[in-house]
């Protein structure tokens, strides 16, 4: 598939394309809505597997569950302070859905739907209005101090307030940017090599020699990406915790 | 325990409930190798960079002013890719507590 005509197609891979028949045509319903089904299937499945059964002695599901709860859990009450109990629900389901998302994305054949701007986009608009709501809900109009840092000089008003919105408006953008450029990048990688080892292994009778050094490379990626999509799910949950503490607490 | 003593532990687990004292893991879970801080400190700027130069265009098509909005919000937006990656390494402070 990448390798035709000698060409190297590394983009092709997050084309989308309607899935499941007649019913895909209709509603175009594609590759990325299916993945992220089975990524909330999966998340709701494994978390009825852990609350269902609650052993004292959690088996390898509920281990798994559990860790991943407690690992959310800490992170919320470390970024938030106690008050950010309240919120877990919702840190929870954005990192479950990342994560599961990346990690999908690894599988053969499979497609990665956080590889795309417009799902990462609309995932932090979401954390956006969910933390602004939060902020004037908790603040009313005393939130809008938040873009005025106290103890400024008055005459720098005109230009301190439009560079501190624009600040705030910035994280919408680099939430997404950062989360939908790791993706792609290490699924381009990927591509890439893939293609170099199938290039190389056509060279004759040196070319299965040739081409087990991007085989390698190859490896080491696979391995790498797997680090890369924890870390980035990480990184989107606790920039969604540390930007709920702003709210909460206004500094 | 003398009274002075309980105050304090008092004082530093009511601070912990709030959330007001940052744990000393707090910000810096995030990662914290060159490359981590070098490649947030871009995204920094870029995203400023692109909220100011969108929100310039959009008020310039919107008030038929072009190019000056536009400059003037490409200059706002630098600043704030610049505020944003100074925050990156002093986080603001809480006003009271430090």
């Amino acid at each position: 598939m990448a390798a035709e005509g000698k060409t190297i197609d590394a983009l092709s891979q997050f084309e989308l394309s309607p899935v499941l028949g007649i019913f895909g045509d209709a509603v175009s319903f594609s590759q990325s809505n299916l993945f992220m089904v089975i990524a909330v299937a999966l998340t709701v499945g494994l978390m009825t597997a852990t609350a269902n059964r609650a052993a004292l002695i959690p088996g390898r599901l509920q281990a798994l569950g559990e860790a991943a709860y407690e690992f959310i859990a800490g992170m919320v009450r470390d970024q938030v302070g106690d008050e950010g109990k309240k919120y877990f629900p919702f840190v929870f389901s954005i990192f479950m859905f990342v994560l599961f998302g990346n990690l999908l994305g690894m599988l053969p054949y499979a497609f990665t739907f956080t590889s795309h701007i417009v799902v990462t986009l609309t995932l932090a608009i979401v954390v956006f209005l969910v933390v602004t709501g939060i902020a004037l809900a908790r603040h009313g109009m005393h939130f809008f101090s938040y873009f005025f840092p106290e103890g400024a000089p008055v005459w720098l008003a005109p230009i301190i307030i439009p560079v501190e919105i624009i600040s705030y408006f910035s994280r919408v953008v680099s939430l997404s940017v950062r989360l939908f450029a790791n993706m792609v990048a290490g699924h381009v990688m990927l591509k890439v090599f893939a293609t170099f080892v199938v290039l190389l292994g056509g060279l004759g009778a040196v070319g299965p020699f040739v081409a087990a050094m991007p085989l390698a490379v190859n490896i080491a990626l696979v391995g790498f990406e797997f680090l890369v999509a924890f870390l980035q799910a990480y990184v989107f949950a606790i920039l969604t915790s540390i930007y709920l503490h702003d709210a909460v607490h206004l500094h | 325990m003398d009274e002075r003593n309980g105050f304090e532990e008092r004082l530093r687990q009511a601070r912990a409930r709030e959330g007001l004292d940052k744990r000393p893991d707090g910000r810096g879970a995030l990662p914290q190798g060159p490359w981590g801080i070098g490649l947030r400190a871009g995204v920094e700027v870029f995203s400023a960079l692109v909220v100011g130069i969108g929100l310039g265009f959009a008020l310039d098509r919107w008030l038929g002013t072009w190019p000056w909005l536009f400059l003037v919000f490409f200059v706002l937006g630098s600043a704030a890719g610049v505020m944003n990656v100074y925050r990156l390494f002093n986080p603001r402070r809480h006003p009271r507590g430090k």
